[in-house]
Formats: structure tokens, C-alpha cells, sequence
């Protein structure tokens, strides 16, 4: 293909690529070591607000922002280097807590809470969405021809549900007498109460989130097996393999490209966990290292928000990612290399 | 708190009919409106909404979207719904206008009450006020002999009571969800014990004795609550009263008129409101006003048509039409048995929100740094020099100290 014809090609997608990702990432990583500042004075003025019958009025100091003559605030920004890192990160508490080897100490700082649920909740949902996606997919291959169409309908559901709205109707099922609190309380003949204890809310997240990923990978593992080489299976079965064994040395190695494809999307997607803490309102016994991310971005009641220390915790997000993506990286490229010989 | 808030607030735009009169005047420019999306202002939006040309975005989440809305060139809205916080990020970047002239216009009709001024500037105009206080069931506490609770020692002692007469689910039920609503419990009970949150330069100073007293008394009422209270926002409790699952609570006087509703209530008229508790010092309440502000960035015909549509929407019509909804500020209000508990929190002395930057990092930081001294992951020493940290933290990157 000449040059031109493949710039003329790429070329769009190329310009998108880079105005949608590349851009806002360098904007974040440029904000994550810079730090925007109005500019506060502090003045004595007289406030009236409405009292219940009668105004009150107080003479105080209000804190203002200065405006420049246009009526804007005045906003400086300066280079702070690592410091909002470091103050994102608490090295100061983290340190004291390892050489204390206290676990409990570690687990109130929020960065280090929110990393601990996350990898957590990645690497235990990531074997049960491939274990549960590949039961599914096998019981529906061996289902009978004339009922396929509907069970894959019906496994895919929870896939198409959006995943704020799917962890908010599993907490209704469970939050203060809700329809299954209530029907556990009168099995076991006890006050429960699913949402408040982390570890029921974290049992929750993870149920939910294999509940809605299962189907994706099932449907992935359901058109591999679709090009399973029956020749080899039979032979197997000549061969004496049993069941077990013919999924474990035909089966599975033919799906391995999509198990791979399937945990990349599944890491990617998990270390990204912010709909449950949502949907399931953890945020006072687990959180997420997104949800720390959306919790710095969210103005308060006065309008403030730390837009560096998102931007921070934000790149350290991405490189937690990448971190956890480079075992599987490493595996496909080797594969990849040895094709190619 | 959040999301079941935008539901609700769906629901009441469907729930809440007009009938009220027609507006007094024919409005050409179009207009549009940003406000919280409580029962009150869907009233007064809807009635501000019949003089024509008029749109109404009401949003729970309206504090995120306002500043940045305001500051846009031309306003993305024209007339702003504001409460004693949100009035702060509008005015401090100055994107609302002074009222005076209009008000001198307009609004002769308002009762200077209804005035927010600083220096002498009118601002905004409040249209109601709002504050968290008791609201009780008497019936439960009339059969154990109780007297209604004036403190916060007596709350806990007739809770114990109602516990051991197991008349109910849980004694009490508390706004204490994580988040916005966990830190302005601690701000309300904080100033009934006389504390002060900064000193002069800005720096915490909640790290004291009525600090400590301040986690002490909410892990004391938390044990009386539901298990699931870090959850547990301001329509999850008035649910709980409404089935009968709690007798006490300390919950915000705009939510008394559903608490009552019969046609969502199974405790009409059983429920008494009376004063927030008071602390050695003042009510375990903060005062609120909700009111409206006029954008900057219009022009002067846009600003004069909006004020005039603003003050159609909270006139005394809208009033005499949406009685039960809130404690209203403007003429021709009636107070009635509602309003008790949030004229007697006032007539006890409880203070205005004091809302300011500092505070609303404040807010923030005690909001996400409490629920691990409820949970017990934290002891209350610890608890309060992290939140004190983390406000450091955050004030720092604010620019308000250095």
C-alpha cells in the first residue's frame, strides 16, 4: 500500500486518537504536577440571612477570592513537582504503618484502603468471570439446538443492564428490610444487616460484578468453542480422554487467545471498579482507588475541588493498570514473537 | 444520598399538580432555572414556569453544575436556586448580580427577612428556611411516660427505653450517610457543644475536648440506629419513620410535611416536632435559608424579566397553594404544627450554617473521615488529627493556608 493511501486511511483516526486520549492524558499529567490556586483575602463584612421571624445579621470576616478588574478570579498556578504524589500517596502514615507491621493502621489510609479493595476485587473476580463464563458457555453448547437461542438471551442480561442501575437494584434487594434480608432473617432467625458490614458489601460488589461480566466472557468462550476441531475431539474420545480431560487438553489450550483477551479486558475493566461503590454506597467501609479519584473531583458544598490531587490519584490509577496488565502483555507478545518464527 | 434524590425528585415533578392562579404577567425572553429539586422548589418553579418562556432544570446535584454554569459568557442559566453554602462559590467568583435596584422595581412586596445583604447589598432572596430537628412519635413516648426530649441525654435515655419496650425497630434514625450528610451531623452537634472549627489564620481547631464530646455523642446515638446508618440519608429516614420502624430522629424540617403525608404515612398524625436537642451551648442544629439568585452574565432585560418571573414563582399564591411544603419566608404563610420544631430550634438559639470555603472543605473532610471512628476501624483521639490532616491537605491545595 503506498504511503498515502495508508496516511488517507489511518490518518482520522489517528487525528481522534489523539484530540480524545492522548491529549486529555497529557492535560492530567501536566495538572497532576501543577497546582491552580485562586487567590483568598480576608474581609470584615456585614451579613444579613433570614432568621425565623427576625433577620440576623453578624459582622464578620468572610474569606473572598480576588477578582481582577474584569470580575474574574485571579488564579495562579505553580509547579509543585511530586508534592501532590506524596500527599495523595501519605508516605509519612504509610511508612509509620509498615514499620508498626500494622495492618489496621495501613488499611485507614485512603489510598492504600482503596488499592487494597481494588486488587482485591480484580484478581478474585477475574478467575470466577472465567470459570463461570466458560461453565455457561460448555452447558450451553452441550443445551439441545432448539432451546440455544433462548438460553444465551437470557445469560446475556445481565451484561446489557447498565452497571449503576444493576448495583443499585441488587442493593434494594438487600438494603434494610429489603426483599431478601428479609427472607434470609426468617430462614436463620436473625436481624441482618447486608449493608452494614464491609464484608457483606464487599461480598455484594463481588457478586455483582461477576453476575455482570460472566456473560461477556461467555459469549467470547461460546464462539470459540463454536471452531473447536472436531476431529481432534473425536480422537480424544478414541483415545479414551473423558470429559475432564478432553477439556483440559483440547478444549481450554484452543480457547487460550480468548481467555487471554478475556482477562485483559476483565483487569482493565475491574481496577476501573467505581459502579458498586456507587450503586451500593461503600464509600464508608470500602472504597475504590476511581471512586478516590471522583471523590477529589466532586466540588463541595462551597465550590472547591482538587483538581490536582484527581489528577494525580488518576495517573497512578493508570499506572496500577498497567502494572497489573504486563504479566499477560508479556505472555501474548511472547506468543506473538514465537509465531512469527 | 444522591440517586435515590434524583428519583425522588422525578417523582415529585410527577406527583405535585399546579393550582394556583395564572401569572400576572406574559413573559417574552426566554429563561431558564437551576435548582435543587426538593418538593419547595418544584413548586415554586412550577409556578415561576406559567408565565411562559420559562425552562426549569431541577437537580439534586445542582451545586456541581452552578459555578461553572454561572461563570459561562453568556450564563447558561438565568435565575439560580441557592441555599446558604451554595451561595458562596456564586458570589466569591462574582457571577451574580446585586438585587437592589430590582428589588426596588419588582419586589416591593418582600419582607425584608427574605433579604440576603452583605454590606448593606442585597444579594439573593430567601424563600424559605430550613433546619434538622426532633421529630418524635408521641404516642410511643406518651404510653412509656416519657417527656419529650430537650437533650441530647435525655434522647439516649428514652431510646434505651423504647429499646427495652421493643416497640419499634430501632429507637432512633439518623442522616448519617457517609459523605455530605455524615459531616453536617458533626457540624450540627459540634456547635451545640460551643465549638469553633478554625481559628483566625484558617487552621483546624476541632481537635478538642467538645470535639471529642461531639464523636462520643454520635457513636453513643449511631448504636441506637439501624446497623446500615453509614447508608442512611435523608429519605431513607424519613422512610423509616413513615413504616414505623423508629421513634426519633433529628431530620430536616423540610422532610417533616412527607413524614405526615397520608398518602405515604402510616404514623399521620403520631409524629411531634419539637426543637433539635440542645447542647451546653445552643441547639445540635445549624439554620438553612434556600432562595434565588439572578446570573451576572445576562442581559439587563434578561436579568429584569427573570427577577420578575423569580418573584411570580414565590409569591403568596405559590404559598397559600404549597402550605405543607416548606417553612416558608414570604407573605401569607401559615405556620402550622410542622413548623414547631424549626421555630423552636431557632427561638433556642441555634446559629446560621456558617458556611464559608474553609468549612466546605470542612464538611468534606469530616464527611469521609468519620465513618471509620463509627465503623470502629479508628479511635476518636486518631480520628480527629487525620480529619484535621486531610483538611490541611486539601486546604493546602485550595490556597486558603500555606
Amino acid at each position: 500500500m503506498k504511503f498515502r493511501v495508508f496516511a488517507t486511511f489511518v490518518g482520522p483516526s489517528l487525528l481522534l486518537m489523539f484530540i480524545f486520549i492522548a491529549a486529555p492524558l497529557a492535560a492530567v499529567f501536566w495538572q497532576s504536577f501543577h497546582v491552580t490556586q485562586p487567590v483568598y483575602t480576608t474581609v470584615v463584612a456585614e451579613t444579613c440571612t433570614p432568621g425565623f421571624i427576625n433577620q440576623i445579621c453578624t459582622t464578620e470576616s468572610r474569606i473572598q477570592l480576588e477578582l481582577d478588574e474584569d470580575g474574574i478570579p485571579i488564579r495562579t498556578t505553580e509547579f509543585v513537582g511530586l508534592q501532590t504524589y506524596r500527599s495523595v500517596l501519605e508516605l509519612d502514615r504509610f511508612w509509620a504503618a509498615v514499620k508498626d507491621f500494622s495492618w489496621s493502621k495501613l488499611m485507614v489510609i485512603d489510598f492504600w484502603k482503596a488499592l487494597r479493595f481494588t486488587l482485591t476485587f480484580t484478581l478474585v473476580t477475574l478467575p470466577l468471570v472465567i470459570g463461570v463464563g466458560l461453565l455457561i458457555a460448555l452447558a450451553v453448547n452441550s443445551a439441545a439446538k432448539t432451546v440455544r437461542g433462548q438460553i444465551i438471551f437470557v445469560s446475556l442480561l445481565p451484561f446489557i443492564i447498565t452497571p449503576v442501575i444493576g448495583a443499585l437494584s441488587i442493593r434494594w434487594l438487600f438494603v434494610g428490610d429489603g426483599i431478601l434480608t428479609a427472607f434470609l432473617e426468617w430462614v436463620i432467625e436473625r436481624d441482618i444487616a447486608m449493608l452494614g458490614h464491609a464484608w457483606t458489601i464487599e461480598l455484594l460488589m463481588l457478586f455483582y460484578r461477576v453476575w455482570h461480566v460472566a456473560p461477556f466472557a461467555f459469549v467470547v468462550f461460546y464462539a470459540g468453542l463454536q471452531t473447536v476441531n472436531n476431529d481432534t475431539v473425536e480422537s480424544a474420545v478414541i483415545d479414551g480422554a473423558n470429559r475432564i480431560e478432553r477439556l483440559r487438553y483440547v478444549v481450554i489450550p484452543h480457547l487460550m487467545p480468548l481467555i487471554v483477551f478475556v482477562s485483559l479486558i476483565h483487569l482493565m475493566d475491574a481496577y476501573r471498579v467505581f459502579e458498586e461503590i456507587v450503586g451500593f454506597r461503600s464509600q464508608g467501609y470500602v472504597i475504590s482507588l476511581q471512586w478516590l479519584t471522583y471523590d477529589f473531583l466532586t466540588p463541595d458544598e462551597t465550590g472547591n475541588r482538587a483538581v490536582s490531587s484527581a489528577s494525580a490519584s488518576a495517573m497512578l490509577t493508570m499506572v496500577g493498570i498497567v502494572i497489573i496488565l504486563v504479566p499477560l502483555l508479556r505472555k501474548t507478545w511472547r506468543d506473538h514473537r514465537a509465531g512469527l518464527n | 444520598m444522591k440517586l435515590s434524590n434524583i428519583f425522588l425528585a422525578g417523582a415529585l415533578a410527577l406527583g405535585t399538580g399546579g393550582a394556583w392562579a395564572d401569572c400576572a404577567f406574559e413573559n417574552t425572553v426566554p429563561l431558564k432555572s437551576l435548582t435543587a429539586g426538593f418538593e419547595a422548589w418544584k413548586a415554586a418553579t412550577s409556578a415561576m414556569a406559567e408565565c411562559g418562556n420559562f425552562e426549569a432544570e431541577l437537580d439534586q446535584e445542582f451545586r456541581t453544575k452552578q459555578p461553572a454554569a454561572f461563570a459561562a459568557e453568556p450564563s447558561l442559566y438565568h435565575i439560580g436556586g441557592v441555599s446558604n453554602g451554595t451561595f458562596n462559590p456564586l458570589y466569591n467568583a462574582g457571577t451574580i448580580r446585586p438585587l437592589d435596584d430590582l428589588v426596588a422595581k419588582h419586589g416591593q412586596h418582600l419582607e425584608p427577612n427574605q433579604l440576603i445583604k452583605i454590606n448593606g447589598q442585597t444579594w439573593a432572596i430567601a424563600m424559605m428556611v430550613n433546619a434538622q430537628h426532633l421529630m418524635f412519635r408521641k404516642d410511643i413516648l406518651a404510653d412509656l411516660g416519657i417527656d419529650p426530649p430537650t437533650s441530647y441525654d435525655e434522647v439516649l435515655a428514652a431510646a434505651e427505653a423504647i429499646r427495652e419496650a421493643g416497640v419499634v425497630d430501632y429507637p432512633l434514625g439518623g442522616t448519617y450517610m457517609t459523605g455530605w450528610n455524615l459531616g453536617n451531623e458533626f457540624i450540627n452537634n459540634y456547635l451545640g457543644f460551643g465549638g469553633e472549627f478554625f481559628d483566625e489564620n484558617n487552621h483546624p481547631s476541632i481537635n478538642n475536648e467538645h470535639g471529642m464530646a461531639t464523636l462520643e455523642l454520635m457513636a453513643a446515638l449511631s448504636e441506637n440506629m439501624d446497623p446500615e446508618f453509614l447508608q442512611s440519608d435523608s429519605t431513607y429516614v424519613q422512610q423509616q419513620f413513615q413504616q414505623g420502624k423508629i421513634a426519633m430522629a433529628n431530620l430536616w424540617a423540610s422532610r417533616a410535611g412527607n413524614v405526615v403525608d397520608p398518602n405515604e404515612s402510616q404514623v399521620v398524625g403520631l409524629v411531634e416536632m419539637d426543637s433539635a436537642p440542645v447542647g451546653p451551648v445552643r441547639p445540635h442544629a445549624a439554620l438553612w435559608w434556600d432562595g434565588i439568585v439572578i446570573a451576572k452574565n445576562i442581559t439587563d432585560e434578561e436579568a429584569d424579566a427573570a427577577f420578575r418571573v423569580a418573584m411570580e414563582g414565590i409569591d403568596t399564591e405559590m404559598v397559600m397553594a404549597n402550605n405543607a411544603a416548606a417553612i416558608w419566608l414570604i407573605d401569607g404563610y401559615e405556620p402550622g404544627p410542622l413548623s414547631a420544631g424549626a421555630a423552636a430550634t431557632a427561638a433556642n438559639g441555634a446559629v446560621p450554617y456558617p458556611a464559608s470555603p474553609a468549612l466546605g472543605l470542612m464538611h468534606n473532610a469530616l464527611g469521609t473521615g468519620l465513618s471509620d471512628f463509627l465503623t470502629g476501624a479508628k479511635d476518636a483521639a486518631a480520628t480527629l488529627i487525620d480529619i484535621e490532616a486531610a483538611y490541611v491537605t486539601a486546604a493546602k491545595e485550595a490556597g486558603l493556608i500555606n
